[in-house]
């Protein structure tokens, strides 16, 4: 029989087989990187949720590449905040493969689409599952070299601007992640993360440390676009075409930058009170500065790109209170805030695929005339702002909630007072767009294609029953499993050597 | 002089390149091959394979370079190598585990030894030596597009 | 000692350069010695005084071998730099196509 543990390399593996095969076979024939570009992900989609179900029934699976034993091998971790990850990722990716089906019908050479998309989805996911933390800059890297390819795919000449400069400042953010690895491995000797746990804990405290704190914290704040480091995202993520937008946005800045910080700096460092309190503090600025920016946008796409970097504070903010609710919090904010702002986008997407335009002041009354892309904005802007029954409410309501009890009533305030100005800025957003006098020049306008509006269906209907996922039984499954991987700290360690080979 | 021998630079270099490029070519292969039992490996021979082509379009130009080896050879030479590392991988995978080491490892400083590491090697420098060569030729072409325009 | 803040020197040169130049091509250089001080200063975090090359031989046993991981790894991180390095250039000379000039104070169209 075959182990269960198996399956942790087919996360990689897979993506990188059906990029490849796309790159071979798919300039010939035109509708092979669209089946197996889908194929692809909704396979990684099924992988994840059997993942999910393992780490229920199971338990923490380790898996060592080469039948090398830990910790001389690389070593491959699933445990609950892996798996978590990995659904969201995969869910994004999957709908943003259907959603590209008709939208990148515009674009030409779609082979060279997919295969950087599956390369991209290959690299986010290894992030994930590796358990040894070279192995993770590697596969950050080919997430981000596939994704500085990708905001520059239609080679204009805002997209090549945008791409150069988060392309410099990105790999400003990967040396310095990488001086911070020549650090802990001078420090500890070991790249394993696991090990690296142990003899950081066995070891005092030095001045090494800290400067390793400070140059991930650079780092993964340039990868994550916290606040002093977010100048790139808001001319990176609306340059792309709308499905990498919503990649980038939804998925690749949470996969590379807090779910890498969290699992450094919870289960490899140790949280202490002065990070927890940096990170707070990093949190609240992108936070409120995000939403401030946004308000006076009127390109739709660089709207909901400051609005991803407020909401990335929300994430940052109730993962470094370092309470057990705020952790639940933080982690489902990240979920939810990954399935609105892909919708979003798709739907900015799907705005631009009919009228031409991403200019909010030129669009008005699109809803007569795009039904379901008005709708799912609707139920999409909701969440975001935060009304109740959509699933952000519940996170934002669970992260102020934790806030309170944490004694933190200031950071409180200013989590209430961000999401007041998201939902003035939504207003602004469904008023011009979607509201409104309908105009002339768009009587012709037409709804987009049946895979588009599927896409945002899917995730529209996420948005809407999102909140069931606090019901005590599911929240067993998904969230809890993830939020003990973080609090249980530096026992990671311990939990990765037993856990199952 | 035949017209074809215009493009490229001058004779002196055109004969020592005749020369030395299957020189090169050789140096490169024996690196990959020997990689598992010396320094050097895939990555290393492939640069040197690539270099060797490079040297060829130099000294001859474009047009020769690219009928000894067209576009649509490397990008499927670029993609067979990185599928051939992947299958190298799966098929351990499917023996045991990810990236087994299923041939025997015979005996150390061999030439035939070490399992799986030289077909490892073999598919690295496919894929870098495509690669490199694909990188140099997109990023010069680019060029002669743009010249065209003005 | 001395040898680790040469390369952190160094890793500041390139900082410098990307942050104050305004050329382009200039940027890219910059992040080219940033990338290559790192990777200098991981194969010198390796290193052990009188120190040999890691490469075993079948007639002599060497002893005092320097870490041979880091060199490992260094080559991973230059063909990682190889990639960016390939990317920034062609997306530099496509900048040069679209406005005809290097420098980035007057390339400037997306603000806000």
């Amino acid at each position: 029989m075959i182990a269960i543990s198996h399956i942790i390399p087919l996360f990689v593996a897979i993506s990188l087989l059906g990029a490849f095969i796309i790159s071979i076979i798919g300039k010939r024939l035109k509708w092979i990187p669209d089946v197996i570009g889908n194929i692809t992900t909704l396979i990684l989609l099924g992988l994840s949720v059997l993942a999910m179900w393992t780490i229920v029934t199971k338990g923490t699976l380790v898996y060592s590449v080469g039948s090398w034993k830990l910790p001389i091998g690389i070593a491959l971790v699933l445990d609950g905040l892996t798996a978590f990850m990995l659904i969201t990722v995969n869910l994004i990716a999957f709908s943003v493969s259907i959603y590209s089906i008709s939208y990148m019908e515009r674009f030409t050479s779609k082979w060279k689409f997919y295969t950087l998309f599956l390369l991209m989805v290959a690299g986010m996911n290894g992030v994930v599952v590796s358990g040894d933390i070279f192995n993770l800059f590697v596969f950050l890297e080919i997430a981000s070299v596939a994704s500085y390819a990708l905001v520059a795919f239609g080679t204009e000449r805002h997209e090549l601007e945008a791409a150069f400069k988060y392309t410099v400042m990105s790999s400003v953010g990967s040396l310095f992640l990488l001086l911070g690895i020549v650090f802990l491995y001078s420090y500890t000797s070991t790249l394993n993360m696991a090990d690296m746990a142990n003899i950081l804990a066995q070891k005092s405290a030095s001045n090494i440390i800290i400067m390793v704190i400070v140059l991930f914290i650079t780092g993964f704040g340039l990868k994550a676009a916290l606040v002093p480091f977010h100048a790139w995202l808001p001319d990176a993520h609306p340059s792309a075409p709308a499905p990498i937008s919503a990649m980038l946005s939804g998925v690749l800045i949470k996969s590379l930058g807090i779910y890498t910080l969290c699992r450094i700096f919870y289960n490899v460092i140790g949280i202490n009170p002065t990070l927890s309190s940096i990170l707070m503090i990093l949190g609240t600025l992108s936070m409120v500065i995000g939403v401030f920016l946004a308000i006076g946008q009127w390109d739709f796409k660089r709207l909901l790109a400051y609005h991803s970097i407020s909401q990335i504070g929300y994430v940052i903010l109730g993962i470094g209170l370092g309470t057990p609710l705020g952790i639940i919090g933080g982690l489902f904010h990240l979920f939810n805030h990954s399935v609105f702002k892909s919708l979003l986008f798709l739907n900015s997407g799907a705005v631009e695929y009919a009228t031409g335009t991403r200019d909010l002041k030129k669009m008005g009354g699109l809803i007569a005339k795009m039904p379901v892309t008005g709708t799912t904005s609707l139920v999409a802007s909701m969440s975001i702002a935060g009304i109740p029954p959509f699933n952000g409410f519940w996170s934002k309501l669970i992260i102020i909630i934790a806030a309170v009890q944490a004694n933190r009533l200031g950071y409180a305030f200013w989590a209430v007072l961000a999401s007041i100005l998201t939902l003035a800025s939504f207003t602004k957003v469904m008023k011009y767009a979607f509201f409104g006098k309908p105009r002339k020049r768009w009587s012709e306008v037409k709804e987009v294609p049946i895979f588009m509006k599927l896409a945002m269906v899917t995730l529209a209907i996420i948005c809407v029953i999102g909140g069931v996922l606090l019901i005590s039984n599911i929240n067993q499954i998904f969230l809890k499993p993830a939020s003990d991987v973080l609090l249980e700290g530096t026992k990671y360690a311990d939990i990765v050597f037993k856990g199952i080979q | 002089m035949s017209k074809e021998h215009d493009a490229g630079m001058s004779l002196i270099v055109k004969v020592i390149t005749r020369f030395t490029v299957g020189l090169i070519l050789l140096y490169g292969i024996y690196i990959v091959l020997h990689g598992h039992i010396s320094p050097g490996g895939g990555f290393a021979g492939g640069v040197i394979i690539a270099l060797s082509f490079v040297n060829l379009m130099l000294a001859y130009g474009k047009d020769v370079a690219l009928k000894k080896l067209p576009r649509k050879t490397i990008s499927f030479f670029e993609s067979t190598g990185a599928l051939l590392f992947l299958s190298i991988a799966l098929i351990g995978f499917f023996g045991g585990y990810f990236f087994l080491n299923f041939i025997s490892k015979g005996e150390p400083f061999r030439l035939f030894s070490a399992g799986i590491v030289p077909f490892c090697n073999i598919a690295i420098s496919l894929k870098v030596g495509a690669g490199l060569f694909a990188i140099f030729i997109a990023l010069v072409l680019l060029k002669f597009d743009w010249e065209k325009k003005e | 000692m001395i040898i680790y803040l040469l390369c952190l020197m160094l890793f500041c040169c390139g900082l410098y350069c990307i942050l104050v130049k305004r050329n382009i091509i200039k940027i890219i250089l910059g992040i080219i010695i940033a990338e290559y001080a790192v990777n200098l200063f991981f194969i010198l975090v390796a290193y052990r005084m009188e120190g040999r090359a890691p490469i075993l031989s079948s007639e002599v046993e060497i002893v005092n071998m320097v870490d041979p991981l880091p060199q490992a790894l260094v080559l991973t991180s230059i063909v990682i730099g190889l990639a960016t390095t390939t990317l920034l250039v062609a997306i530099a000379m496509r900048i040069y196509e679209k406005y005809g000039t290097f420098d980035i104070t007057k390339i400037k169209e997306l603000k806000g």
